[in-house]
C-alpha cells in the first residue's frame, strides 16, 4: 500500500500534462515560445541541482575526518572553486533573464490582430462581446470562438475585482483591472476546444470561472458568427411558448437578455443563444436541460455566493423554462 | 439569534486567545530580563542566565523558542477561529424562509407595519449585515435605480440623503416601496426582483438615509465620492439643506 501512494500522486500529475488545458499542449505562438522558455528553466535549473547534489554526497562522503588537515593548498583551492561558482552562477541568472526578455519579445511580435474580441471579467463569469464597425453586435458568455489562424486580440476588461486570462494551450496569462483595458492577442494554429480559467483569485467561486476557447475552421466560424447574431428563435411548440411566457414574467428577464423578446436586462449573461453553448454557470455543467432546470432551481446551492438568486417557480414553470433555454440554439 | 450567538463566539475567541498569550507570555517575560529561577534547589536565588557556564542559560533559550511558537500557534488558531466564524455565511436562503420574508404586514396607510417574525429570528440581517448592504449596493445600480434616485441625492425620484422620508425609515416601508411601487411614479419591483434582493435594496437605502451611522458598512465606491460614504449617516450631514424637490406628500418632519 505505501508504495502505491507515490505511483498515484505521479500519475495523478502527469495527467495535467496533456488535454484541453495545458501550457505543454501548445497549439498557439506565443504558448510555443512559452513552453520553450519553461525547458528551458526546467532544463537548467535540473542540471544545477544534479550538480550540487552530486558534489554534497561527493563531500559527505569524503569529509575530512578531523579539522586539523588544513594546508594552504586545499585553501586555495576553496577559493578557486567558491570563485568560479559565484562566476557560474551570475553567468546562469544573467542568461535565463535574457531567455526571458526574449521570450516576451517573441510573444509581443506575433503579428497584427486581425480581430477584435471584448472579454469582461466579472464574478465569476466571463462577459464576451463581438464586435462590428467598433459597436457590440452580440454578446454570449464563457465561450470565445475564433477562427483557426487568424490572430485575434482580446480587449481585457473586468467590472469588479482583479481576474486573469489564462488559456494556456494558446498564450500566457493576462490580468483584467478594473478601470483599465489590457490586451492580449491569441492565436490558435489548429481546429479544437482550448479551455482555459481565471488565475487570479477573485473571490469565493474563483474555482468556477472556466471558459472555452473554441478554434474553429473559417465556414464552421462563418455559420455560428451568422447565428448568434441572428435573434432568439421564435418557440414553436406550446411548452417552449409557456417557458418563454414565465420567463418574461419572472424576475428572470430583469437581469437576463434574450434578443427578440422583451427581456432586457444586462446583469447577468445574455441568453439569446445559451442552448448553442457548452457549459452552464462559467464552466460548472455541461449544458443539459436537466443542468439547466437544477441551475434554475438552486444556484446558491451548486455556486455558493454568485449573483444569480433563486427565483420560486412551479414545477411546471421550472419544467418549461429550461426546456424553453435548452431551445435557444 | 445567528448574529448574536456569533457575536458571543466571537468574544469567547478574543478571550481565549488572549488568556493563551498571558500564559505563554510569561517565560518569555522572564527570558527578557535575563533572570529566571532556577529550576529546582535554591529557588529565592535569581540566577544570570547569561553566564555562560550555568546550566540554566539552555532552559531559559527553549522557554524562549516554545512561549514564541505558542504564542504564534494561538495568533493563528485564533485567526483561523474568527475568519470562520465572520465568513460562516450561507448564500442559499431556504425556501420557506425566502417566502416568509413576503410576509409582513404594512399599516393601512401604506406606511410602516410589522416585520416578517424571521427577521427578527435571523438578527435582521439585511440592515446589519455587511454582506447584505454590499449586495443592496450592487443591486442598486443592477436594477437601474440610479435612473431616478441618483447616487441617493434624487433626480427624477426623491432623495434618500435629505433626511426626509415620505413613507419612513422602517425597513418595511422601504421593502413595501419597492415591491409595491408608490404613486407619482415608483414603480412596482414584484415581478423583477426576488423579495431576498428587495430587502437587500431596502437596507442599503435604509443605511443611506440614516441618521445614525450603522456598524455595518457597504464595499467601498471604485469611483470617487460624490457624497459622504452610506456608513458615515450622510443624511445627518445633508439634512440641515433641507428637502431636495419637495413634494407635496412630503411629510412635516422626518
Amino acid at each position: 500500500m505505501n508504495g502505491k501512494i507515490p505511483l498515484i500522486f505521479v500519475i495523478g500529475t502527469l495527467a495535467g500534462c496533456a488535454g484541453t488545458q495545458s501550457a505543454l499542449d501548445v497549439h498557439g505562438e506565443p504558448a510555443v515560445h512559452l513552453r520553450q522558455l519553461m525547458l528551458i528553466l526546467i532544463f537548467v535549473g535540473v542540471t544545477v541541482w544534479v550538480i550540487v547534489v552530486a558534489a554534497l554526497a561527493y563531500a559527505v562522503l569524503h569529509h575530512r575526518s578531523s579539522p586539523i588537515d588544513r594546508a594552504a593548498r586545499s585553501d586555495r583551492r576553496a577559493r578557486f572553486i567558491v570563485t568560479s561558482l559565484v562566476v557560474a552562477t551570475a553567468v546562469i541568472i544573467a542568461g535565463l533573464t535574457v531567455a526571458s526578455f526574449y521570450t516576451t519579445r517573441l510573444i509581443d511580435g506575433i503579428g497584427e490582430p486581425e480581430m477584435t474580441v471584448v472579454v469582461r471579467g466579472e464574478q465569476w463569469w466571463w462577459r464576451v462581446t463581438y464586435l462590428q464597425d467598433g459597436q457590440s453586435a452580440f454578446q454570449t458568455a464563457n465561450e470565445i470562438h475564433i477562427p483557426v489562424g487568424t490572430r485575434v486580440r482580446l480587449q481585457l476588461e473586468s467590472a469588479d475585482v482583479v481576474h486573469s486570462f489564462w488559456v494556456p494551450s494558446l498564450a500566457g496569462k493576462q490580468d483584467l483591472v478594473p478601470g483599465r483595458t489590457n490586451t492580449l492577442t491569441i492565436h490558435a494554429d489548429r481546429p479544437g476546444v482550448y479551455r482555459g480559467q481565471c488565475a487570479e483569485f477573485c473571490g469565493l467561486q474563483h474555482s468556477h470561472m472556466a471558459l472555452l476557447v473554441m478554434a474553429d475552421d473559417e465556414a464552421s466560424y462563418r455559420r455560428w458568427y451568422a447565428s448568434q447574431l441572428a435573434e432568439s428563435l421564435v418557440p414553436d411548440q406550446p411548452e417552449l411558448a409557456r417557458g418563454k411566457a414565465a420567463f418574461l414574467r419572472k424576475p428572470c428577464a430583469a437581469c437576463h437578455r434574450v434578443r427578440g423578446t422583451t427581456a432586457d436586462g444586462t446583469t447577468g449573461p445574455d441568453l439569446t443563444h445559451v442552448g448553442s453553448r457548452g457549459t452552464i454557470g462559467a464552466g460548472l455543467f455541461d449544458r443539459t436541460r436537466g443542468t439547466l432546470a437544477a441551475w434554475i432551481a438552486d444556484p446558491q446551492t451548486l455556486k455558493p455566493g454568485n449573483n444569480m438568486p433563486a427565483v420560486p417557480l412551479t414545477s411546471d414553470e421550472l419544467r418549461s423554462v429550461s426546456a424553453y433555454l435548452e431551445s435557444l440554439k | 439569534m445567528i448574529i448574536t450567538s456569533s457575536r458571543l463566539i466571537n468574544g469567547l475567541t478574543m478571550l481565549l486567545v488572549g488568556v493563551a498569550l498571558f500564559v505563554t507570555w510569561r517565560p518569555a517575560r522572564r527570558g527578557f530580563s535575563g533572570v529566571a529561577r532556577a529550576p529546582r534547589g535554591d529557588r529565592d536565588q535569581p540566577v544570570d542566565c547569561r553566564d555562560q557556564s550555568s546550566p540554566i542559560r539552555h532552559a531559559v533559550t527553549w522557554s524562549h523558542v516554545i512561549s514564541w511558537s505558542g504564542v504564534a500557534a494561538a495568533l493563528i488558531v485564533g485567526a483561523g477561529v474568527m475568519g470562520w466564524i465572520d465568513e460562516g455565511r450561507r448564500f442559499r436562503l431556504d425556501p420557506p424562509v425566502n417566502s416568509e420574508l413576503d410576509g409582513f404586514r404594512l399599516m393601512p396607510n401604506g406606511i410602516s407595519g410589522a416585520p416578517p417574525e424571521i427577521d427578527f429570528a435571523r438578527g435582521q440581517p439585511y440592515e446589519n449585515d455587511a454582506y447584505n448592504l454590499s449586495q443592496g449596493k450592487r443591486l442598486y445600480t443592477w436594477f437601474g435605480c440610479p435612473t431616478c434616485h441618483g447616487d441617493g441625492r434624487g433626480g427624477q425620484g426623491p432623495s434618500f440623503l435629505d433626511g426626509w422620508w415620505l413613507y419612513g425609515p422602517e425597513m418595511v416601508s422601504i421593502v413595501a416601496s419597492i415591491r409595491d411601487g408608490r404613486p407619482h411614479g415608483m414603480p412596482p419591483f414584484r415581478e423583477r426582483i426576488p423579495i431576498e434582493q428587495i430587502w437587500q435594496l431596502a437596507g442599503y437605502v435604509q443605511s443611506m438615509g440614516s441618521y445614525t451611522p450603522k456598524v455595518s458598512a457597504p464595499g467601498r465606491d471604485d469611483a470617487k465620492h460624490a457624497r459622504p460614504a452610506e456608513n458615515r449617516g450622510p443624511a445627518v450631514m445633508l439634512f440641515e439643506e433641507g428637502p431636495i424637490g419637495v413634494h407635496p406628500r412630503q411629510g412635516p418632519s422626518p
